[in-house]
């Protein structure tokens, strides 16, 4: 700091005063301007505040001394203004920090990439289970689920597929091995489908039911592009008093415009599945061209999604011998299923049924 | 399966629509057209068609024609089944049905003078040239070519016979032990007392309904033909196809239930066919009849349908007339049920002989539904009063989800079966390993006891294909058990190979190691309530520590007393096994008890206004001394003051010699109703030093 020394004041007058108070702040002022850094304002702290070394320490101590009684008021005013603005001036530079200069020496380079922590991701298929699901909690259905292994009788036949019924051909079992002595009812095999919990749930809740089934499921079938002996299905039942075919439809249109978004439209065809009658595949409108036809509708602008129909019922009479409740002339139900699997591929864009399964960090990643 | 428009349209004459709007109104109402080929100008169209299991009976052109005039309400035209009178013969052929289970019904023509050539056209439009051209059908003999005209015509499996051949006459019945039969496709089969045949008075002659047999078959020097039409019992003929793994048109047919009427009218078009190139009938045709048979069949008995249940079953229509009495009749009796009125709006319905799959009542709700139209009927929502229950262990489920996804782990899904070395590797109890009786591959030959063989399979297919960095976790179910009796256990497994996620380039990485994957094990379990949580280690000699891990770098998780899982490093051994170099990193979990534990509640406690105080100590301990002991000891002090202790660093040092290593302990004291006073941190500090230092710790000098 080159500030000179306070000099010795000779005449006490008013424009006197004012013209050495005016020259202090000056200095104050210019010096203020030029400070860098914490140690520069600390500096100039201590130049004009500091007890006893301090400029104004000086000004009060040589000053106001030497001043007349009657200039001494006056006097003392200048110098409160004045030490008013030393603050003033200090609290600005300790508020402002450290100079654009004094911060350009710190630059770095912020193109490099961020240091990234991985965010796991959800799988495709319990994603898309999930979604499916969500819908239908929210139209009061609960969650149920079963075994992997299950037995002949609520793997089939009380799904109405009695032994040795040629629609037990479409779905080719994987069986536990040394069931051969076993009574036929109670051999063990891998469920084909998520459907005996319909009947393990009717078994043990009387209606009204409203379930939703989501689990893996097996067949023996050889793996290709599109089929896989391990897959998964979400199946639906809804049992009540009153429950009609047309509830059916509104349900699962509801069902597909909350997955697949409000312009789908749904069309149902006579199917058959031995535990429900009639029995439908529905068709969504598709979602790629919008019903005008592509490749990936095959240009029929409508894609197969799922299996209904209302509950068969042999189905209930089975339940019935329970559940006394389920008497086929008194409710009726419906019940639906879908294959997850199909449904993620169609909305992920995925080709391989099999990448589901392959546990590739770069498939898996493309779902964070 | 093939379809021919143009051979549909020859039982349709009042048929106008095009074929593209036939296909799609077949399709609309379950006879499913999957593809649609133009065959050029005056052939019409062959339909690729995919008929539900449950409709045999459309599995033929005259069925599907028969639906199309339900559907259109057009004529359907009857067979021509006009016949050249018979010459009499001297006594009626002998037919016999013994096996009255399994047989309901044999009809037998005697056709003579025979000549087997080429087959020719005998109807006046050379529909056998034109149709088999068309469908690429070949042509091989008038008798073959008959019996596949009438099957594909009408879906009625026939058989010729070299009558020369039958000694006697017919006789259905079951083989009789021993006996053998070579059958048309060259195979000498040895035959199961179960088995029914057509057989004549001394030896079987074909599989009833599979397959004809080798020595009774027509060849170009057959005179004399016996023309069977049948009607056998699905399952009698399903279990004789299946004893000898054949599928035949004709097994398929009669498995799914054949039309009891059909036999007498498919007799007369393959004598008709067989005919045309001379040759006359002997004897009227021989009819045996199974009176239990029909009565389940033909002449079942008439079903009661009430329109107040197809209603209460269907709901509601978008045309507001809705389902009504002349719906349901107009549907039916195009279908060929007869209906008589049983009350108001109430019926009789008597069922078609072709239509086994109908039964019930619910049967035609469903037919009536069908031929109106699904999509004619309204969109509803069933009205709801109940509530909804959550699975229990949905929360925890998700928790760990969670957890694992916020650690940087993405979620697997790996095979339900894996090899028997696996199994015998990882099942936490060896004996309880379940095999499969008919496994995809010897790889997949048993259920899976444990999630560690498909987590090994997924983390090496990723360092197989140089993606060095893997964290993998799959949630999933585990089996043990026997053949009478399987138990399913939700596990969860995760495994973690490579650099430690945070990577960039200006700071080093470093290879995920042991305690990063415990890091993540303790992350998952402080989720969970527990009142005691530790780890320990057991020599290798005990037994205890599963084989797939490394024996020194491994872990037991024990939470209230309860094993709930292992960790640790894959055991070199087996990491060699499967040629992987890098050090791979697993855990395992046993959720069935993990799931026994609550999720941890989060509760508020009260945060000290006053200042922690943070001292370190330096320590120097022997080998054997884990932290563990200094841990405890310092926990066994109960001090509410000491309100934080960790390890801040461990090293080794040459300095002080090769039994020793050196810790650095960080202890904070804290009161929360005071500040600490120097006088009572020197005291705090002084029973911590005397608690390490019973632990077996010293301070560094």
């Amino acid at each position: 700091m080159t500030n000179e020394a306070i000099p010795n004041l000779t005449a006490f007058d008013e424009a006197a005063l004012d013209h050495a108070f005016a020259a202090l702040e000056r200095q104050a002022r210019a010096a203020a301007a030029a400070l860098s850094g914490p140690e520069a304002v600390e500096a100039f702290r201590l130049e004009w505040l500091g007890r006893k070394q301090g400029r104004l320490n000086d000004v009060s101590s040589r000053w106001l001394k030497a001043a007349p009684p009657e200039a001494k008021k006056s006097l003392g005013q200048r110098f409160n203004a004045l030490k008013a603005v030393v603050e003033g001036l200090l609290d600005a530079a300790l508020g402002a920090g450290p100079s654009d200069a004094a911060l350009a020496a710190e630059a770095i380079d912020i193109t490099l990439p961020g240091t990234r922590r991985l965010t796991g991701a959800e799988h495709p298929i319990t994603r898309t289970l999930n979604e499916i699901v969500a819908v239908f909690t929210a139209l009061g259905y609960s969650i149920g689920v079963g075994p992997e292994v299950e037995t002949d009788f609520y793997n089939f036949e009380c799904m109405n597929f009695p032994p040795g019924h040629p629609a037990r051909d479409t779905q080719d079992t994987l069986v536990v091995a040394g069931q051969a002595r076993r009574a036929q009812r109670d051999r063990l095999l891998l469920r084909t489908h998520t459907s005996p919990v319909q009947m393990r749930t009717m078994e043990q809740q009387p209606p009204p039911v409203r379930i939703v089934i989501p689990g893996k499921v097996h067949r023996n079938d050889a793996q290709d592009a599109t089929h896989s002996p391990i897959f998964h299905q979400v199946e639906g039942l809804c049992v009540d008093t009153n429950i009609t075919f047309s509830d059916l439809k509104g349900t699962l249109d509801h069902a597909m415009k909350a997955l697949f978004g409000s312009s789908v439209k749904t069309r149902f065809f006579p199917s058959f599945f031995p535990f429900t009658e009639p029995s439908a595949d529905v068709q969504i409108s598709c979602i790629f061209c919008g019903g005008k036809g592509c490749r990936k509708c095959k240009h029929s602008g409508w894609i197969e999604l799922l299996g209904c129909g209302m509950v068969d019922p042999a189905v209930f009479a089975f339940a019935a011998e329970k559940q006394p409740a389920y008497d086929p002339k008194k409710i009726s139900g419906f019940a639906f299923g879908m294959g997850v699997e199909r449904i993620a591929m169609m909305k992920y864009g995925i080709s391989e049924i099999g990448q589901f399964y392959a546990g590739d960090m770069r498939f898996l990643g493309q779902f964070v | 399966m093939k379809i021919l428009t143009k051979w549909l349209r020859a039982y349709l004459p009042e048929l106008s629509v095009d074929d593209l709007r036939l296909a799609e109104d077949l399709t609309l109402r379950g006879i499913a057209v999957e593809g649609i080929f133009d065959l050029g100008p005056g052939n019409g169209s062959l339909y690729e068609m995919d008929i539900t299991t449950n409709r045999v009976d459309a599995m033929n052109h005259y069925g599907i024609a028969r639906e199309v005039a339900a559907i259109y309400g057009v004529a359907l035209q009857p067979f021509d089944l006009a016949l050249p009178a018979h010459k009499p013969a001297a006594a009626v052929f002998p037919v016999r049905i013994e096996a009255e289970d399994a047989c309901g019904r044999f009809t037998a023509r005697v056709l003579r003078g025979i000549t087997i050539t080429d087959s020719r056209d005998w109807f006046t439009q050379a529909e056998v040239d034109t149709y088999f051209k068309l469908l690429e059908q070949k042509k091989i003999s008038s008798a073959v070519d008959a019996t596949n005209f009438v099957w594909l015509a009408m879906g009625q499996p026939t058989h010729a016979f070299d009558l020369d051949k039958i000694e006697g006459g017919i006789v259905v019945r079951r083989a009789r032990k021993g006996e053998k039969l070579k059958t048309l496709d060259g195979i000498e089969r040895t035959l199961d007392p179960e088995d029914l045949v057509v057989a004549d008075h001394a030896k079987p002659l074909a599989l009833a309904g599979v397959m004809g047999g080798w020595d009774s078959m027509i060849t170009p020097a057959t005179k004399s033909v016996l023309v069977e039409a049948a009607w056998f019992e699905p399952m009698a003929v399903r279990r004789t196809a299946r004893r000898h793994g054949l599928h035949t048109d004709a097994s398929h047919r009669f498995e799914r239930g054949a039309d009891f009427n059909a036999a007498p009218v498919a007799s007369a078009l393959v004598s008709r066919i067989l005919l045309a190139a001379g040759g006359s009938i002997e004897g009227d045709l021989v009819d045996v009849r199974v009176p239990a048979l029909e009565a389940r069949t033909a002449a079942r008995k008439p079903i009661a349908l009430a329109l107040s249940e197809v209603q209460r079953i269907l709901g509601a229509t978008t045309d507001a007339d809705g389902i009504t009495d002349a719906t349901v009749e107009g549907v039916l009796a195009a279908l060929g049920c007869m209906l008589a009125p049983a009350a108001t709006n109430a019926w009789s319905v008597t069922l078609p002989s072709w239509r086994l799959d109908i039964e019930r009542e619910i049967d035609l709700i469903e037919e009536v539904a069908r031929v109106y139209g699904y999509n004619r009927f309204a969109n509803t929502l069933p009205a709801f009063g109940g509530g909804v229950t959550a699975l229990p262990f949905a929360q925890s489920e998700s928790a760990l989800r969670e957890t694992l996804r916020s650690a940087g782990f993405h979620e697997a899904i790996a095979s339900t079966f894996c090899s028997a070395s696996d199994a015998a590797l990882t099942a936490p109890q060896p004996g309880l390993v379940v095999p499969l009786g008919n496994p995809l591959s010897e790889e997949a030959g048993v259920l899976r006891p444990s999630l560690i063989p498909g987590m090994l399979t997924m983390v090496a297919g990723n360092l197989h294909r140089d993606v060095s960095d893997v964290r993998l976790f799959e949630l999933g179910t585990v089996f043990s058990g026997t053949a009478e009796k399987v138990d399913e256990r939700p596990a969860l497994a995760f495994a973690a190979a490579g650099l430690l996620a945070e990577q960039s380039p200006l700071h080093p990485s470093r290879s995920i190691d042991f305690h990063d994957l415990k890091g993540v094990v303790e992350q998952l379990l402080t989720r969970f309530q527990t009142r005691t949580l530790y780890f320990d280690r057991f020599a290798p000699e005990a037994g205890l520590t599963p084989a797939w891990l490394h024996p020194f770098r491994s872990a037991r998780i024990v939470a209230d007393g309860t094993t709930v899982g292992w960790f640790g490093q894959l055991h070199p051994r087996e990491a060699a096994a499967r040629k992987l170099k890098d050090t791979i990193l697993l855990c395992e979990l046993y959720l069935d008890r993990l799931y026994r534990l609550p999720l941890r509640k989060p509760a508020a406690r009260e945060i000290s206004r006053f200042q922690p105080v943070r001292r370190d100590f330096s320590l120097v301990l022997d080998q054997s001394v884990p932290w563990e002991q200094i841990d405890a000891a310092l926990a066994a002090l109960s001090l509410p003051e000491i309100v934080d202790w960790r390890v801040r660093e461990v090293f080794r040092d040459a300095k002080l010699g090769a039994r020793d290593y050196s810790l650095l302990l960080g202890v904070t004291f804290q009161a929360g109703d005071r500040t600490l006073r120097d006088e009572e941190l020197q005291s705090y500090q002084a029973q911590v030093i005397d608690a390490v230092g019973k632990a077996g710790a010293r301070l560094r000098s």
